[in-house]
């Protein structure tokens, strides 16, 4: 019952929220305030009396092992549950959605005025449906809440966003996004439909359980499709150049909270789909399409920075970091080895916080200054009390400091793919030059240069500062001591590992688990 | 001996500290906080260092916590002390604290003291990291701190837009070094399965065989980190311009410590290299190579600290130069004396720069020897080293040995090149000291020049002006055990002799010729450097053999273009077409739409017409 009442505790946060409002606007901030510090706590609870060091090195298993599951039937007649679980993965992910979600009530506290209790509605219900997009694992109502998800982001920044220089207006970001992420939602949806018309081919019996499906046996050209409709759907989630379009508008058109979530949490789902789902259903075909993967992902490390380097709207740069940063993610999660795997998870871990450390400190300099072009800024250092020191250490991480959880997550991943792939992470590696250059591009761009005015601005209050130094200290915390992280998704981790091995030709794979 | 840790957690805390205040402290409380814990440091460091040597110098190892662990993955943070690092700590925190000291003086009355002490003692913490840290993880973490807070002292003037540049220039040119390192690090772990550094030393020559490619590709590809932290050919662009730093920075960072980092990291990883001959003669190579060409951009710089900068480079070029025939001993040696002489310098340089109210050109000082008696002294000093005036000053000791190692390990062509930089370094040094000091002073500022007084500015300066002479020499770096001897420790003698008093003469035969020529033939040499022939080569010592023109040319114009090209994110666009494809059809079928019933029909008739016709002709 606890992971059914994850999720409804957002989509019940966000109705109270939106009736509170006739109560005064802080009504429903505080309501979802306390709403998401709930569904933090339960996981918190969760993750300290949850055993999630399962044991699965080396033991081949008959039935998949979670830590918690829940499940009723939904609409028998086709096989279809409402089949909730919970492993380290899950789990992991499901703590940051909580804490970010936090995060998102709390920087919205002044930037949002209008219509505050349809906004947190809106808000809530997209945390919700992650959550959803967390835990289950019947596909059908996997599908139903990736694109419940969608629905309120559309109008978070249709409704809420700003809207940019040459036409980029936030309706335009708010539709490209839904028709990107809804199209390739829909090939995925003929994948999992395939995929059970295939099962029931074999076997006579409709069902969407994941662990049922998983024992489909497909002949190669059909898995190679299946895998592609779900590889697409979460390629443009993650996203992948060239299916890349629709982020850098969303992000710099969504208010703050709407670019801490898409950065946060939404991107994560992407790479939580591929590790939970394309993998394990198709370890073979993915395993063939492991190469084009990779140099998809390095495609995306350059043409992410290289773009980043070229902008002026400091959102948008930090959109384009985020693909440079998930193609080091496409690249680990199709190395395929245990440490690769792992430092996937802390890489995802790692961008939540660091990409929304920029994001929140970017919607802090446009309360500032109302402007998000760097054109306009420069000289600053002196005249934002703490935020250019913020500004720096999270820089600092987006380059990927060592100390910081970013650069543990970069070198696992790129120490875990060497064996496997080592010219892809030879070139991976020149990525993180570019890196460097857009990261402190944005540093000399806003804070170095001759001051453009006299005038100080107002230092962050200890709202903003509270949270910044929060998201910092865990950068750092994850950065030098990650291992409580790494313990509760090895056995998830093993588990991908072992499906995804056991489907490779090459021997190089590591094997087993500490 | 658990104090070990406090060395680095002392200067991080100081970081915290400084960094939490939020303006709670004022300038004068972050100076002090700043310099006491360096100073504390420097205490248990050399507490630490005394226990260490009264316990026989038995190497010592405590693991904090294991950072990561997957599988066989798993580095610690974890220290090592023996005595190579040990070297390191007491020139880190001894220096350094000098150096803070200085700064002190230095920083009175600039705005934002608070970041400076942040980010120097960041960089205490950093550098003591890159030397204790027991596997390459927590090196490379160490590595790339002190880049980073290279970075931010660098860009500390931050309001000029060139100094954010250089400090940009600084950061990218040697992370382009730290790929390198990066990739030899993934290939160590998967071709040895560790990077603990004692392990990896170990197993190396069981796993490999000498002059096999893992080991040369590895020890390229640590040198490829190496030439970019320590400022060797290709990699040294950035020294020259990172000196937009405050003074005391470039003399912590940009001469004692950092920028030896390369130097302490080819030392430290010694058996890597000595499996590939080849990379170690490269590495020799190279720095033949940079001693000569950065002692000629030297010779024709005219601000005081970018001559002291390629001095800097040319230097450790020579440590290079004794690494790379084998002399690990000798180039810590001379690492060690040189962070004392070339501390000095900079440090000389800032009481000039300060006194004169920041003027750094030679060609507006001069005069200067009457009214800064210390700088003077702390340059003539420094400068003696520099150019290793035989027997009384610390730099002749190091170079010399350097030299004679590197005849010893028969490479008489590197032994030549030290020479002739020798010569080199002489006129340069001769040119520095004349130029800032004596002659008519060229401009008001240097009329008024007022000097620095008290403790803060005089004592640094007196202590390593003594460290800077044959004092400093008799300091000998614990490394036996943990470097290997060099070629040269067992042929002393008459060759070792005889070397020495060719050393000695070609570099007093340097200050010779440098004091004729910057003296009595002042305005001749003049005249031929700006209209003559000689006038191009100065131009391009000047501008340092034209590296940056053609970096600028081959990497940083084609980037651009590419950025410029890529700007509007084609691929984004040629998504949208599909997009406008829609709209397209769109339009063009609502153009039909008319509402005119005639045309409906017509259409319609049109259409059965057709059909039929279909199927007739079917049939």
């Amino acid at each position: 019952m606890t992971l059914l009442w994850l999720i409804l505790i957002p989509f019940i946060g966000g109705l109270l929220c939106w009736q509170a409002e006739r109560f005064g606007d802080l009504a429903p901030r505080w309501i979802a305030l306390a709403t998401m510090l709930l569904e933090l706590a339960i996981t918190l609870g969760l993750w300290l009396h949850g055993d999630y060091h399962l044991g699965n090195a080396g033991m081949a298993s008959e039935s998949l092992r979670w830590s918690m599951e829940w499940r009723v039937e939904w609409i028998p007649r086709f096989g279809i549950d409402v089949h909730l679980a919970l492993d380290g993965l899950s789990l992991v992910l499901i703590a940051l959605t909580g804490f970010l979600g936090v995060l998102a009530v709390l920087c919205s506290w002044h930037e949002i005025v209008h219509r505050v209790g349809f906004f947190h509605l809106n808000l809530l219900w997209i945390l919700g449906g992650v959550v959803g997009v967390f835990l289950a694992i019947d596909l059908f109502l996997f599908f139903f809440f990736w694109e419940a998800m969608l629905v309120p982001m559309y109008f978070l920044i249709a409704l809420w966003g700003h809207s940019g220089s040459q036409g980029r207006t936030r309706i335009r970001a708010a539709t490209k996004f839904f028709i990107y992420t809804q199209a390739s939602g829909l090939l995925m949806l003929v994948s999992i439909l395939g995929l059970v018309f295939a099962h029931h081919a074999q076997t006579g019996e409709y069902t969407f359980a994941y662990a049922t499906l998983m024992q489909t046996e497909l002949s190669e050209g059909t898995a190679m499709w299946l895998m592609l409709g779900f590889f697409v759907a979460f390629a443009v989630k993650l996203p992948v150049v060239p299916m890349h379009g629709w982020l850098p508008d969303a992000h710099a058109q969504a208010p703050t909270a709407g670019s801490v979530d898409l950065a946060g949490i939404l991107l994560k789902t992407a790479a939580y789909g591929m590790l939970r789902f394309a993998l394990p259903l198709f370890p073979e075909a993915s395993q063939a399409f492991a190469p084009v993967a990779m140099t998809l992902g390095l495609i995306g490390i350059f043409y992410g920075a290289l773009l980043a380097c070229g902008q002026q709207d400091i959102k948008r740069l930090i959109a384009y970091t985020s693909i440079a940063h998930m193609g080091f993610v496409l690249i680990g999660i199709y190395a395929g080895t245990q440490l690769a795997l792992q430092g996937v998870v802390l890489m995802m871990v790692a961008h939540a916080f660091s990409a929304s450390g920029l994001f929140l400190l970017s919607g802090q300099l446009y309360e500032r200054l109302h402007t998000r072009d760097m054109r306009e800024m420069g000289g600053l250092w002196a005249r934002l009390g703490s935020l250019p020191g913020f500004s720096m250490c999270f820089v600092a991480a987006s380059l990927g400091m060592p100390g910081t959880a970013n650069f543990l997550g970069e070198f696992l991943i790129l120490f875990g793919s060497f064996p496997v792939a080592p010219w892809v992470v030879v070139i991976a590696s020149v990525g993180l030059v570019l890196a460097a250059i857009y990261s402190l591009l944005l540093m000399q761009r806003v804070y170095f240069g001759p001051p453009q005015g006299d005038g100080i601005f107002a230092d962050l209050d200890h709202r903003e500062y509270l949270m910044m130094l929060t998201l910092l200290g865990l950068v750092l915390l994850f950065g030098l001591y990650p291992q409580p992280l790494l313990d509760t998704t090895g056995a998830a981790m093993g588990e991908v590992q072992r499906l995804f091995g056991a489907a490779s030709q090459s021997t190089t794979l590591q094997t087993g688990t500490p | 001996m658990s104090l070990l840790p406090l060395t680095f957690l002392l200067p991080l805390a100081g970081t915290l500290i400084l960094a939490l205040s939020r303006g709670r402290l004022d300038a004068r409380a972050c100076a002090a906080v700043g310099v006491t814990i360096v100073g504390l440091a420097a205490l248990v460091a050399s507490w630490v260092g005394w226990r260490f040597l009264a316990g026989g110098g038995q190497s010592i190892g405590i693991t904090l916590w294991t950072w990561v662990a997957v599988g066989d993955f798993r580095p610690t943070i974890g220290l090592t002390l023996d005595g190579l690092s040990l070297t390191m700590l007491g020139i880190i925190t001894g220096v350094g604290f000098l150096i803070h000291l200085f700064a002190a003086w230095y920083m009175q009355g600039e705005a934002g003291t608070r970041r400076f002490y942040a980010y120097m003692n960041l960089f205490v913490a950093s550098m003591l990291l890159l030397v204790l840290g027991d596997n390459l993880m927590l090196l490379f973490l160490g590595w790339e701190g002190v880049g980073l807070c290279s970075y931010l002292l660098i860009g500390y003037y931050y309001q000029t837009a060139a100094n954010g540049w250089a400090a940009f220039k600084a950061f990218i040119v040697t992370r382009v070094g730290d790929v390198f390192l990066a990739i030899g690090l993934f290939l160590l772990f998967r071709e040895l399965g560790t990077l603990d550094i004692g392990e990896l030393l170990a197993r190396a020559p069981q796993v490999w065989q000498e002059g096999g490619w893992q080991p040369r590709l590895a020890a390229l590809l640590i040198l490829g980190g190496a030439l970019g932290k320590s400022a060797q050919l290709p990699l040294h662009t950035w020294l020259a311009d990172a000196m937009a730093g405050p003074t005391p920075v470039s003399a912590l960072i940009h001469a004692a410590t950092m920028v030896t980092a390369g130097v302490y990291l080819i030392a430290r990883l010694h058996g890597i290299f000595e499996l590939a001959p080849g990379v170690l003669t490269l590495v020799g190579v190279i720095g033949a190579l940079t001693l000569l060409m950065a002692g000629f951009a030297a010779l024709a710089q005219t601000e005081i600290k970018r001559v002291l900068a390629y001095s800097t480079m040319s230097q450790i070029g020579y440590m290079f130069l004794a690494l790379g025939v084998g002399a690990y001993e000798a180039a810590i040696f001379h690492l060690m004396t040189h962070a004392f002489f070339k501390a000095l310098l900079f440090l000389s340089a800032g009481a000039v720069i300060v006194s004169c109210h920041h003027e750094q050109d030679m060609r507006r000082l001069g005069g200067l020897w009457r009214k800064l008696p210390l700088a003077y002294g702390g340059f003539l000093v420094g400068g003696a080293a520099l150019a290793a005036l035989p027997l009384i000053t610390a730099g002749f000791y190091s170079k010399d040995e350097i030299l004679w190692e590197a005849l010893a390990a028969g490479h008489g062509g590197l032994m030549l090149a030290g020479l002739v930089g020798a010569f080199l370094t002489s006129l340069y040094t001769v040119r520095l000291i004349i130029g800032t000091f004596h002659g008519e002073p060229q401009s008001d500022k240097a009329r008024h020049a007022e000097a620095g007084r008290g403790p803060l500015h005089g004592l640094p300066l007196i202590v390593l002006a003594v460290l800077s002479t044959f004092l400093g020499a008799w300091i000998h770096p614990p490394l036996s055990g943990v470097l290997p001897a060099g070629p040269g420790a067992e042929a002393h003698g008459a060759g070792h002799t005889v070397l020495g008093i060719l050393a000695a003469i070609v570099s007093l035969g340097g200050l010779a010729v440098a004091a004729w020529l910057f003296l009595a033939r002042q305005h001749w040499l003049a005249e031929r450097l700006t209209g003559g022939r000689e006038a191009r080569l100065w131009w391009l010592w000047h501008r340092a053999w034209g590296f940056d023109i053609a970096y600028d040319r081959l990497f940083v114009r084609p980037y651009r273009g590419l950025v410029r090209v890529l700007r509007s994110d084609f691929l984004d666009r040629l998504l949208l077409l599909a997009g406008w494809l829609a709209w397209a059809l769109h339009r063009g079928l609502s153009v039909t739409q008319t509402g005119k019933l005639r045309l409906y029909a017509g259409t319609m008739v049109a259409g059965v017409a057709l059909v039929l016709l279909a199927l007739v002709l079917r049939v």
